[in-house]
């Protein structure tokens, strides 16, 4: 469709181009609630809001981190094309947050939109998984290794809620699906690369994994709220997805000449971890730099 | 891909009209796709100019869209403007997602002098829907809309 115009287009006028009805972009207020027909959906029934919230900002906080480590690789990758495919991997993944968030945001009835819940919650407010919030020291192994790992792991868990009866997961879900199979071939197949690849890269694909096996078993542990929401069809319980995420690693590491490391769970404190906003350090660090903006300009556009 | 309208996209699920109350709804390519605003501000300009005052464009994201969604005269369009179109793909079976750890298919036919095999040089291209390919035979490099 072409939207007929008086003056000659150029890429700064395109930019600034607004209409009667247009939207301010790229900034504060482009808002997925406004438009997305399934985030005001009702809560399914026997469903606790708050439950639903919570687990809304668990997957939404899962993506939003990783998305944002990723996009940290724009710049810095070795080669521009995995600079496109991490751009491209993290622009899915910012995708599927700002649809859980808003989603949260509608759900818990405080008035926060994704905007609030991204850019305005702090480190203990986030509901993420450490693997997620992790930095990679700008390793390129690391980032692979948490690709793999991270989206084996999301790819089986959105599987499972194509049938959440929260019409907002199912919705995320059969998207994310898609999305994450290619995320995950892309992540082994470089795999396979580095560790079948010359000593150099072997020995720091297998450094990689074994630096952050020790945030592998926080995947599988079970939160109230999940518990709950269960069984009330609208989560899937993450320890059910163990076999099929190790089946699946297990099967790039042998391909890839690796090893599976032997590494103990990096544990809790007083049973909590990211789920229960308990984080590692570098979330912090992350936080700092994705919320400065918006912090120091409250509801800026342009 | 100003060569596709939105509906050869398979982006458009309805269109409702209600006197002068006009309700289209769209469905985004993939999850973080930038460009939904872009064809949301182009449907409600477009309306504007036809005469619709009270114009409402919805989003939804279920079901998921599909390249399959694609008409055959939006694949014809990418094929005439050098991108190799994407197959179609049909229903995927139930259970687990199977990986692939197999060298990208060669099965995408040159949408510049049609030899029957290229090199796919990177998964991820210039847009999240695109591939780049290089032909093996012209040696020119081309997109290809990655199938969904």
């Amino acid at each position: 469709m072409n939207a007929s115009h008086d003056t000659e287009q150029n890429a700064y006028q395109s930019l600034s181009e607004t209409t009667e009805h247009d939207d301010p972009r790229w900034a504060f207020g482009t808002g997925v609630e406004d438009v997305a027909a399934e985030i005001t959906s009702p809560v399914p029934d026997g469903v606790d809001p708050a439950d639903l919230a919570a687990y809304c900002l668990m997957l939404g906080d899962d993506a939003l981190l990783c998305s944002h480590r990723l996009s940290e690789w724009v710049s810095n990758a070795p080669e521009l094309e995995e600079e496109v495919a991490l751009a491209n991997t993290a622009l899915d993944l910012l995708g599927q947050a700002r649809v859980l968030l808003a989603r949260a945001g509608h759900v818990e009835g405080r008035d926060r939109d994704e905007d609030a819940l991204a850019y305005l919650r702090t480190d203990a407010e986030f509901r993420n998984v450490a693997l997620a919030e992790l930095s990679d020291d700008l390793d390129f192994a690391r980032a692979i290794a948490r690709l793999l790992i991270f989206s084996s792991w999301r790819l089986a868990l959105l599987h499972r809620l194509l049938g959440s009866a929260d019409p907002v997961i199912a919705a995320v879900a059969g998207k994310g699906v898609k999305e994450l199979t290619y995320h995950r071939d892309y992540a082994a197949r470089w795999t396979l690369r580095l560790g079948d690849g010359t000593d150099e890269s072997h020995a720091r694909m297998q450094a990689a994994l074994d630096a952050l096996w020790p945030y592998v078993g926080e995947l599988f542990r079970t939160s109230d709220e999940e518990r709950r929401l269960v069984e009330a069809g609208v989560a899937v319980d993450p320890a059910d997805t163990r076999e099929e995420v190790d089946a699946v690693l297990d099967q790039v590491l042998e391909k890839a000449t690796l090893t599976r490391p032997d590494r103990p769970f990096i544990g809790t404190i007083g049973g909590r971890s990211g789920r229960q906003g308990v984080h590692t350090e570098h979330l912090g660090h992350a936080l700092a730099e994705m919320q400065s903006l918006a912090r120091q300009h409250p509801g800026a556009t342009w | 891909m100003p060569m596709l309208t939105l509906d050869d996209l398979g982006v458009v699920r309805s269109v409702e009209e209600d006197g002068d109350r006009v309700t289209v709804t769209l469905t985004p390519t993939y999850s973080g796709c930038p460009a939904i605003e872009e064809m949301r501000a182009d449907v409600r300009a477009s309306l504007a100019e036809a005469g619709y005052t009270r114009v409402e464009v919805r989003t939804v994201f279920s079901p998921p869209w599909s390249t399959d969604w694609i008409s055959s005269d939006g694949l014809r369009k990418l094929a005439e403007a050098g991108i190799a179109p994407p197959a179609r793909i049909g229903l995927r079976s139930s259970g687990p997602i199977p990986l692939t750890l197999t060298p990208p298919s060669q099965a995408v036919r040159c949408p510049q002098c049609g030899a029957p095999a290229t090199d796919e040089i990177s998964r991820f291209g210039p847009t999240a829907c695109t591939a780049l390919r290089r032909c093996p035979s012209c040696r020119e490099p081309f997109e290809h809309m990655k199938e969904i």
